[in-house]
């Protein structure tokens, strides 16, 4: 309709079908070439490599499944699977419980709640660089928060050196990730809960039910997009994590906290086994593919999620 | 308390007054987590401003006076005289670009009736479900050939592509909602589709291009891994960088770390509280984890 009414823009404008829709693609084309240059592109790339015993420089031989062969025999490997597991099990339960609990308490209250909303988040927008800087301090044995609770208020088990130890470094790593991260989970799932139905609630209030019944039966059913939506999220991000680790123990002591990315970082960029690296890598992607195509399955089985 | 003072007290929601009493639970809870989040941050800020000494043996309180020489001698150590302007560089030209690119694919996809829309999408979600670090070995060796490592134009190019599907998609929602009265009329003056973009399109979606450039801002700002890897030269660290190389170096020296850390934050944190809703409407809509 528009090219009718340009009646005085002369049937210049006229132009083929096909030119048209090369002009449209012309704006998504640089996005998409970068893409492909950049992420799609090298990540086939790296398929290929997964079956070299390429060092990134020189002979690249095509080796079969050799290097997942070595997967199956490496104790680091497992150890660290064996780590992003736990790691996910952690994120999946205490920070989305301390968001849903400080959310609820948030939307409980008339007064602050703004205020309390963005100091809750600031930990979030803190590189890792600073927040493993904060925390290494507070959880250093002789002059972080466990030696002065043993100074000053008598509790004397807490000034450990909790990075140093093989039994607690992952924990106290999580620990960290979790205080930058749970105002994520908060502030999504308070957008959620303040988008509720007030009716729900007092219908409730009418049949008798208490702050924990209400929360049970009209938040958690009402949020549960959200909540599904975040605990996808945290599956996958789970996999990939890289900062926390590295900036703090690198993986030690002795494995104790490795990963699947800091033990691909340090095949790679430490000991120059590229093709082992990138095998590990395939093991993220399909870690990926298994949550996301589990999430696909369940909804099409026909779950309300 | 006696079982039919109890009563009472439960009774009391029905009335004004005792909306008060019923929200004192809330608070407990919410001060307490306030304490959590915001403890580490006060040991930050002030044992960046007091001696070496003090810190060894009054951790948590105040200064005994206020010395901004932390700051100074930070300055110089962590070199942020070099990798100040870096950051700058990185985050200002991969914001530049990003909403260049990730406005027009956004506006094609909104408005531009795109055969095919749909395999854009979709690739787009391969794209960004590709772990970085799967990626990142075959790119580095790529960058590497092409001569890219220890280059900035290299880095950016880099996190354009990472982070311009995430801002397609939030420019895509802001621009879904501009009536189409608006590219309409300008379809009449014989506008043509990048006409309608720059002069109708982009200055109505401003609140999506600002939300999306402190969100990819944030991102490269604080980003570790790339930076690490593709900009390993001393003359090339971004603040992140350096600063970690500082805290290896200097580790035992907290009040200089700490006041080093300050300044790295400092921009981020006075823009957030500048900005918040933005911020977080942008963070959360993207589930992208900064």
């Amino acid at each position: 309709m528009a090219t009718m009414q340009a009646g005085s823009a002369l049937p210049v404008r006229q132009e083929s079908h096909f030119l048209k829709g090369l002009g449209r693609w012309a704006f998504v084309a640089p996005v998409l070439l970068l893409n492909l240059v950049v992420i799609v592109g090298p990540a086939f790339f790296g398929v290929y490599i997964a079956f070299t015993d390429w060092s990134g420089v020189g002979d690249m031989n095509f080796v079969g499944l050799e290097n997942f062969q070595r997967l199956l025999q490496d104790q680091v490997f497992w150890k660290a699977l064996r780590n992003n597991l736990v790691w996910t099990a952690i994120f999946l339960v205490v920070p989305v419980t301390l968001g849903l609990l400080g959310a609820y308490m948030l939307t409980g209250i008339k007064r602050g709640q703004m205020f309390l909303r963005v100091a809750f988040f600031v930990p979030y927008v803190l590189p890792s660089v600073v927040t493993t800087h904060i925390w290494r301090y507070l959880m250093h044995p002789r002059v972080g928060l466990g030696q002065w609770l043993s100074d000053n208020l008598g509790i004397h088990f807490l000034d450990i050196s909790w990075l140093g130890s093989r039994e607690t470094a992952l924990y106290a790593i999580a620990f960290m990730d979790n205080w930058h991260f749970w105002g994520f989970p908060l502030v999504l799932l308070l957008a959620a809960m303040s988008s509720v139905d007030v009716e729900l609630y007092e219908v409730a209030r009418l049949d008798g039910a208490s702050r924990f019944q209400q929360f049970r039966h009209v938040t958690l059913p009402s949020i549960r997009p959200t909540l599904v939506f975040l605990l996808l999220m945290i599956s996958i991000w789970s996999a990939l994590v890289f900062d926390y680790i590295f900036l703090t123990t690198g993986g030690g002591p002795a494995n104790a906290s490795e990963v699947l990315g800091t033990h691909l970082y340090t095949s790679a960029f430490e000991r120059f086994q590229t093709g082992y690296a990138a095998s590990i890598g395939l093991v993220m992607v399909l870690w990926v593919a298994l949550v996301v195509g589990g999430f696909v399955y369940l909804r099409k089985r026909g779950w309300e999620i | 308390m006696s079982a039919a003072e109890a009563k009472v007290r439960t009774a009391a929601p029905e009335k004004q007054p005792g909306r008060n009493l019923t929200s004192l639970p809330n608070y407990v809870v919410l001060v307490i987590l306030l304490v959590f989040a915001l403890v580490p941050l006060y040991q930050l800020v002030v044992n960046s401003f007091k001696t070496r000494v003090q810190i060894g043996f009054d951790p948590f309180g105040l200064p005994e006076e206020w010395l901004f020489s932390n700051f100074i001698e930070a300055w110089e150590r962590g070199k942020y005289a070099t990798t100040m302007p870096n950051s700058i560089i990185l985050t200002s030209a991969t914001i530049f670009f990003v909403l260049i690119f990730a406005g027009m694919a956004g506006f094609a996809l909104a408005r531009l009736r795109l055969r095919g829309a749909d395999y854009v999408s979709f690739y787009f979600l391969v794209g960004t479900a590709v772990p970085p670090q799967f990626y990142m070995v075959p790119l580095f060796i790529l960058w590497r050939t092409l001569g890219m490592i220890n280059t900035f134009h290299g880095l950016i190019i880099i996190y354009v592509a990472q982070f311009s599907p995430f801002s397609t998609y939030l420019l895509r929602s802001y621009m879904v909602s501009i009536p189409q009265e608006f590219v309409d009329a300008a379809r009449i003056d014989g506008a043509s589709n990048w006409q309608v973009f720059r002069k109708v399109i982009m200055p109505l979606s401003w609140p999506g291009f600002l939300t999306a450039g402190l969100v990819v801002g944030l991102g490269v700002w604080n980003e570790f891994l790339f930076a690490q890897t593709f900009l390993p030269r001393p003359e090339f660290k971004t603040i992140v960088t350096s600063l970690y190389a500082f805290q290896q170096r200097d580790g035992r020296e907290w009040g200089l770390t700490n006041a080093g850390s300050l300044i790295m934050i400092a921009p981020v944190i006075i823009l957030f509280l500048a900005l918040q809703r933005r911020f977080i409407e942008g963070l959360t809509q993207g589930g992208l984890k900064a």
